[in-house]
């Protein structure tokens, strides 16, 4: 993967597949530390202790059109190849957290890329999952709660309506020229 | 700055739009191929362009939606449109280019784009 925000996209995928109705997804990085943690976070149908173990293996899937599952493996190299790490935990009934923590000064380092893009893709096309996403840059963060949008329009209007979209979108990038020290409509 | 006033009021349009919406039993269906095979390809930009033409053209009957991997890896990024009443068309290896050709061509004339699809490119 060329971004890490592709890594999300196909990760939120696992969450989507076991039936979460909420996955929050909070991208933290800490320029002091050092450090990108990614946690994406379902209410999902989880997994065993047994089942955890095996999606890191390659040659693990739960398809049937394919026999191997990349999703996690890639994921956990390319925190891995940084320095980092990548810890899964998950119980069934109740939901699973990935957190992936890479170090962003090490020459293997993936870009995030546009992260944006596959959080507006991921509401655009799943409106009846809810999104929490949380983005912070050192001391500056924001969040947009799907929950809190499907509040102010109310039920008859979908979040795929294009002027939600377009709302969504405006709200995303302007949220993110804030946290990267963008000075822009203060 | 985005204000939830601006919400409210897309919620008041959309209130006053929406007796004309269509029935959506009868919608075209856009599936694009989101698993890891899909992604690594480059089907976000596909799935980006695809609802961003979508949104400009202001179709209404369409649904633009993720699915996961069907087994022709290779072939990714693969995007399926089903128009009710008519055979699915499965198209490979697109870009966001060839997207929008899809888009116009088929979803909106009905015209499948022979060229990009499967059994062109399998020749």
């Amino acid at each position: 993967m060329r971004e890490l925000s592709l890594n999300v996209m196909d990760i939120v995928q696992n969450s989507i597949s076991a039936n979460g109705t909420i996955i929050k997804i909070t991208i933290a990085e800490n320029s002091v530390e050092d450090t990108l943690s990614i946690v994406i976070e379902d209410n999902g149908r989880g997994m065993t202790p047994e089942q955890v173990n095996h999606v890191q293996d390659p040659f693990f899937t739960t398809r049937t059109t394919r026999r191997v599952g990349l999703g996690i493996p890639l994921f956990k190299m390319a925190a891995e190849q940084t320095g980092g790490y990548l810890n899964i935990t998950s119980q069934v009934g109740v939901g699973t957290v990935v957190n992936a923590v890479f170090k962003p000064s090490n020459i293997d380092m993936t870009p995030l890329g546009d992260i944006n893009q596959t959080i507006s893709l991921l509401i655009r096309c799943n409106p009846t999952i809810d999104f929490v996403f949380c983005h912070s840059i050192d001391h500056k963060t924001f969040t947009l709660d799907t929950r809190e949008i499907k509040e102010i329009v109310g039920s008859e209007v979908s979040l795929d309506n294009p002027d939600v979209m377009e709302w969504i979108n405006g709200y995303l990038l302007e949220q993110n020229e804030l946290i990267n020290g963008g000075a822009r409509n203060l | 700055m985005k204000s939830l006033e601006e919400l409210k009021a897309i919620r008041e349009k959309a209130q006053a739009q929406i007796n004309l919406r269509e029935e959506k039993s009868d919608a075209v269906r856009v599936l694009v191929g989101m698993a890891t095979c899909g992604i690594a390809a480059g089907a976000r930009p596909v799935l980006n362009a695809i609802v961003d033409e979508v949104a400009k053209r202001g179709l209404k009957n369409v649904i633009v939606t993720q699915t996961g991997c069907i087994g022709i890896c290779q072939y990714e990024p693969v995007v399926e449109v089903e128009i009710p009443g008519q055979e699915k068309i499965t198209y490979v290896k697109m870009t966001a280019e060839k997207a929008v050709r899809v888009v116009n061509d088929h979803v909106v004339n009905k015209q499948p784009v022979t060229e990009f699809t499967i059994g062109a490119v399998n020749k």
